[in-house]
Formats: structure tokens, sequence, C-alpha cells
């Protein structure tokens, strides 16, 4: 590389602008794949968007933090987006009222399933401790799993990892899963998909129903805010009778 | 005013209340999670949801999925551990996500049918 063009580069790396660029022409090609192949479940925007950035980042020998110094403002929207999920919901509200106890029943076997059984299987086959107290919480949304990773001995980060390959695995594999067990109503559908896979299980939801959108937010925001409860008092019930 | 940026700031407005809320009662919850709560109560309490606030929301959820890529990209800082220990993890994950939709939504379905009829509106 000529030397003005080396120092542009340099230049361009250390500031916002690349890792943001990066973030969000890659989620462009990953979603241009994803409308190609006419919303298939296979073809998910998130995974494809995350090995573009990675093999981008790898060639280019920038590490995590920097790239995070730009990508930091699109990680930021969860926030708001989070909150915005009170408007399906308020939409929906009737429906939401009505269906009161499976929301409760499902919310609470799916998320002790989800956990316990991540658990046990990492365990079983020898996970060590801080993957296996950073795997409990990954059928919560990335940012909340973070908080819950790091109460509980693990690392926050790699609970963040974990949480988004869960929502993909979920957004993936849900549609198959639901029609094996024969699901078909849209807010039974929609509220697995987002108590599972919660963010990314949300938008795939969305993109097939928009009654199943609402649904799975619904599941996705209690999911969250179930377990950041749940979690600090089993971590507090096992202290104290183990 | 662009009614994208009026329901944007409604949005940021509730995560701050929801934020300053969590801090000051002590909350083990994320902010984000309380402001949804505030908003969900407020919305409720207006009978209605303006339009720029839908027009925010709606914009935000319908590309979520951008939203976690940056957090995604993480795993190259875990490669070495994620490579050692693929097998519990990639099983753990697959299994118990599958698990938990199918248990979800089957639990769902079968207390639905108890109370309340199918609705076909």
């Amino acid at each position: 590389m000529s030397e003005p063009i080396f120092a542009l580069w340099v230049y361009l790396a250390a500031t916002p602008l690349a890792g943001l660029t990066v973030t969000l022409a890659a989620y462009m090609a990953g979603f241009a794949i994803y409308e190609r192949a006419r919303f298939h479940p296979l073809a998910n925007p998130v995974p494809i968007a995350v090995a573009i950035v990675v093999v981008v980042l790898a060639a280019t020998h920038t590490d995590y933090r920097t790239y995070f110094d730009g990508a930091q403002f699109v990680h930021f929207l969860l926030g708001p987006a989070v909150v915005g999920l009170a408007v399906p919901l308020a939409r929906e509200w009737p429906r939401v009222r009505r269906l009161a106890l499976p929301i409760a029943g499902a919310l609470l076997a799916g998320s002790a399933v989800a956990a316990l059984s991540a658990l046990g299987i990492a365990w079983a086959l020898g996970a060590s401790p801080g993957t296996l107290a950073s795997i409990a919480p990954k059928s919560v949304t990335a940012p909340i799993a973070m908080g819950i990773a790091e109460s509980i001995g693990g690392v926050p980060a790699l609970a963040a990892v974990f949480a988004v390959t869960t929502g993909v695995v979920g957004a993936v594999t849900g549609k198959y899963v639901l029609d094996a067990c024969r699901v078909t109503d849209w807010p039974a559908r929609g509220f697995a998909l987002g108590l599972a896979a919660h963010g990314i299980g949300t938008a795939r939801a969305f993109q097939v129903s928009g009654e199943a959108g609402a649904f799975a937010g619904l599941a996705f925001a209690l999911h969250g805010l179930f377990a950041a409860l749940a979690f600090p008092l089993a971590r507090w019930l096992v202290q104290s009778f183990l | 005013m662009s009614p994208f940026l009026a329901g944007a700031t409604w949005l940021l407005v509730f995560q701050f209340v929801g934020e300053v809320v969590v801090r000051l009662a002590g909350l083990p919850l994320p902010g984000p999670v309380a402001g949804m709560a505030l908003l969900l109560a407020a919305l409720l309490v207006r009978g209605r949801v303006a339009l720029p606030l839908a027009a925010a929301a709606d914009g935000l959820a319908k590309h979520l999925s951008l939203l976690f890529v940056p957090a995604g990209v993480g795993v190259i800082m875990y490669a070495r551990r994620l490579a050692d220990e693929w097998v519990p993890i990639a099983v753990a994950l697959v299994v118990s996500t599958v698990l938990a939709i199918a248990v979800a939504a089957l639990v769902f379905r079968w207390l639905a049918r108890g109370t309340a009829p199918a609705d076909e509106s």
C-alpha cells in the first residue's frame, strides 16, 4: 500500500465511521440474500452479516474493541427498540389479557426448560464453569443475558455471543419445530419464538406475521423481565441450600 | 417536525425514565425493560398509539436483527474457548433452543385451549 493511502486507512480505521459502515453494509448484504431466498429461515441475515464483518476484521487486522467503537451506535439502538416493543403489545392488549394464563404458563415452562436444559447438556458434555455460567441465560436477550452472566460468575461478552447464536438457532429452526409440534396459531408460534430466541426470533416472527411478532415481542420482553429477577433468586437458593 | 423524530424522542424519554427508576429503586432490571413497561402503561391509559411513536417503534422492530450484529461479532474474541469447547456449546445451544420452542408452544396451546376459544377475527 502506498504511503498516503496507508495513512488514510489508519485514520479511517480509528474513527467510528469504519465500524458503523461495515456493520450496516454487511447487514444490507445479509438482508439482500435473505430477500432473494424469499425469507427462507435458513438464510437468516444475522449470521451472514456477522460472518462478513468477521472476515473484514480479520482481513484488515482490526480488533473487536476498535470495531465496537463504531458499531456501538447500532448496539445502542437495542435500548429504544426494547422500549418500542410496548407499541405492538398495546395494539394486541385485548388478546394478551385474554391469553394471560397460556402466556404465564408458557413463560414459566419455556424459560425453565431453556436455562436448565442448556446447563445440563453443557455440563454433561464437559463445558468449563465459566462457559456454564455464560450459557445459562442464553435464551434471554443479549443486553440482559450479559448482566445475568456477570452476576452468576460468567463472562458477559461470551454470554452475548451465546445469546445471539441462540437467537439465530431459534429463528432458523423455529418454523420446523413448530410445524412438527403442529402448533398453527400465530400467538402460540410467536410467543414460543420470542421466548426461546429473544429479539432475533422476534425479528423473524415480525417478518412472517404482525400478530406473531407482537406475541414474540411480548415473550421476549417478559422473559427478559422474568430472567432478570429469577436468576439472582435461583443463585441465592442454590447458595443457601447446597 | 418529522414524525419519526418525535417518535424516536418518546422512545428515548421512556428509556431514560426507565433507567432512572431502575437505579433509584435498585431494581435488578435493565432500564429499557422498565421503560417498555412504563410506555405500555402510558399507552393503555391513553387508549391509542400516536402515529409518530408507531412509526419509530415499527421502524426499529422491522430491522431488530441488525441491532444484534455488533454483539454477534464478539465471537472473534472467544475463538479459542469456542474452538476448545465447541461440542458442548453447540449441542447445548441447539438442543435447548429447540426444546424451549417446543415446550413453550405446546404449553401455550394446551392452556389456551381451556381458557379462550380460538378467534378467527
